[in-house]
């Protein structure tokens, strides 16, 4: 088993569900609560990632941090390093991969904390970003977990924005999945089956772990 | 501004109003005279707004026309662009359902508004609240594991944890059943009284807002049609609507004189009435009559085979048809209103000034106390 990769997807999905929590907690917020008229555009904007094919979203991610693009530039600038083929372009091309499997839980979680308890805590002379802390998120637990589950197993997994985005380096970009794809195409069937059913078992425990812990939930739920 | 500067102006002045697209308007439009304890009741039918007018007081919804003044302070002004957040208008809320924190236990719900206070201050108030509310035992409940009346009490203990100038109940019996309510609403305003705070109450049980209020506003239609003493509302209701809104009953102030054997003697200006003991009365009373329990009987000599126990010389002030039946408004030492047939007005050839005789049993007399 190609240990390197899969030590490189463990830390990619980490990394990326750290970042993704600090980017979808105030997101979500937002979607949950914001009564402006164009929030449909920005839920849209967020589920895209959903409905794309991984290789279209790679490629314009790719167009967009290659050294002629502003971002690309910048990034060029300050790191002295391109983006494309970098663990750092790789992580931010799975945050955005990931995002609506962390922002769609969180928002529903939000939504779903009953208005007359947010405007108790108003009444009793906490601000919104106290009430936050002490009434949402505590009351959301269930849907921050489940965010934060779908995003790290979501990312382990990823294949097609990978391999757009980062290639196939050893021990910078390439991750489990591409590990499997590359034994499979040298028909070296035995280390792929291996670490096809690490990737089984993980994510089976992953998920059979966020189910189990979620059971007394009184609502019935989805995923997503 | 300083409170001072308005010493001379009511306490609470609420002139604003809330629009809603292509629904209702709002409004709250009435004042608390002075500081202290009062209980200012907002009644009407469901749908009439009282909530949203409540909710304006708190802040929760913004005012998109006229002012609020509190103490002094100016906590909403729509053309000047004011709106104090709840959380500046140092008030304590109780919301219809209670709303209280389910993942919190009960210390946790009382002491959730004194995250200023140092732990031990906070553990003092918390314990103040628990005596005065009969919590103790409950501290580490959850409230999905308190009895509807205790959530109730859990609740206005967390309105008052931080000592508010003004005290906001939205329909704070209802949710309960109705032997607690009845044995609830005393409690309720003595305990008011006790802590000295101008409270405004929502509510659209009659005798809830007879028992508790001290000042009514009645609200129709998201207006609000009268407001004044509570007497002087249902005495002289300004509008048909309004009349309609309170009720058919008479309602009026009377004073217990005895109680034996589970009838109680009431002083009603010069009239005397019986009524039966409901139990837990003080010395004041309201007196509601329902006019379809008053009979009216030509001559006002003494009865004799009859159950009745109330027969009260009076003297007919109007007679108004209403369809086919007709309300006589008597005098009797306090007014006094009858709804009878058509056909028994004729056959008793009633008129205006007429000296009759009204009857009622004393089981018609319903007693709901009020000191």
């Amino acid at each position: 088993m190609d240990w390197q990769a899969i030590r490189l997807s463990l830390w990619l999905a980490a990394l990326t569900t750290v970042v993704l929590l600090l980017l979808g907690l105030p997101l979500a917020y937002w979607l949950a609560f914001s009564r402006r008229r164009w929030k449909f555009l920005v839920e849209a904007v967020v589920a895209m990632p959903l409905v794309l094919p991984p290789t279209v979203l790679g490629f314009y991610l790719l167009m967009a941090m290659g050294p002629r693009s502003p971002l690309g530039r910048a990034w060029e600038g300050l790191f002295g390093s391109t983006l494309p083929f970098s663990f750092e372009g790789l992580l931010i091309a799975s945050v955005l991969y990931s995002l609506p499997f962390m922002i769609q839980p969180l928002a529903a979680a939000f939504a779903s904390v009953d208005r007359g308890l947010i405007e108790a805590s108003w009444c009793l002379g906490e601000s919104r970003l106290r009430t936050f802390l002490r009434v949402i998120a505590p009351l959301s637990w269930a849907g921050i977990l489940t965010g934060v589950v779908l995003s790290f197993a979501h990312t382990l997994g990823e294949f097609g924005v990978v391999l757009m985005v980062g290639g196939n380096l050893p021990g910078r970009t390439r991750t489990v999945s591409i590990a499997i794809y590359d034994q499979v195409q040298a028909m070296d069937y035995a280390p792929a089956a291996r670490t096809a059913a690490l990737l089984l078992g993980v994510s089976f425990l992953v998920l059979t772990f966020t189910y189990a812990l979620r059971r007394h939930q009184r609502k019935p739920w989805t995923l997503i | 501004m300083d409170a001072h500067l308005n010493a001379d102006g009511p306490h609470l002045l609420a002139n604003a109003e809330r629009h809603y697209r292509g629904g209702p308007t709002v409004e709250a439009r009435f004042e608390i005279p002075r500081p202290g304890f009062s209980v200012t009741v907002l009644f009407g039918p469901s749908g009439s707004g009282k909530t949203t007018a409540l909710r304006l007081l708190a802040g929760l919804e913004r005012a998109d026309r006229g002012s609020i003044r509190f103490d002094g302070a100016t906590w909403s002004h729509a053309t000047e662009g004011i709106h104090r957040p709840p959380q500046g208008r140092d008030l304590g809320f109780l919301p219809q359902a209670y709303a209280l924190f389910p993942h919190l236990s009960v210390a946790g719900n009382l002491g959730y508004g004194l995250a200023a206070l140092d732990a031990h201050a906070r553990t003092a108030r918390i314990g103040e609240l628990v005596g005065l509310l009969d919590l103790k035992g409950l501290e580490q409940r959850h409230p999905g594991e308190l009895s509807g009346g205790q959530q109730q009490r859990v609740a206005l203990g967390r309105a008052l944890a931080r000592k508010p100038a003004l005290l906001l109940l939205d329909e704070p019996l209802s949710a309960l059943d109705r032997p607690s309510q009845v044995r609830l609403r005393k409690e309720l305003r003595d305990l008011l009284r006790t802590l000295d705070i101008p409270t405004v109450l929502v509510t659209h049980d009659r005798a809830e807002a007879l028992q508790l209020g001290d000042r009514l506003v009645v609200m129709d239609q998201g207006r609000v049609c009268q407001c004044g003493d509570i007497q002087q509302v249902f005495d002289r209701p300004t509008d048909p609507a309004v009349a309609r809104i309170l009720g058919v009953e008479t309602v009026v102030r009377g004073r217990i004189e005895a109680i034996v054997g589970g009838m109680a003697t009431i002083a009603v200006g010069a009239a005397r009435l019986f009524a039966a003991d409901p139990g837990g009365l003080g010395w004041e009373v309201f007196v509601c009559i329902r006019g379809e329990d008053v009979a009216v009987e030509r001559g006002a000599g003494p009865g004799s085979g009859s159950t009745a126990r109330n027969r009260l010389p009076a003297r007919i002030t109007a007679l108004n048809p209403e369809g086919s039946l007709v309300r006589i408004s008597l005098d009797c030492g306090f007014p006094l209103e009858s709804l009878v047939t058509r056909q028994a007005c004729v056959d008793l050839g009633l008129t205006e000034g007429d000296q009759v005789c009204a009857i009622l049993k004393a089981a018609a007399v319903h007693l709901i106390p009020h000191d």
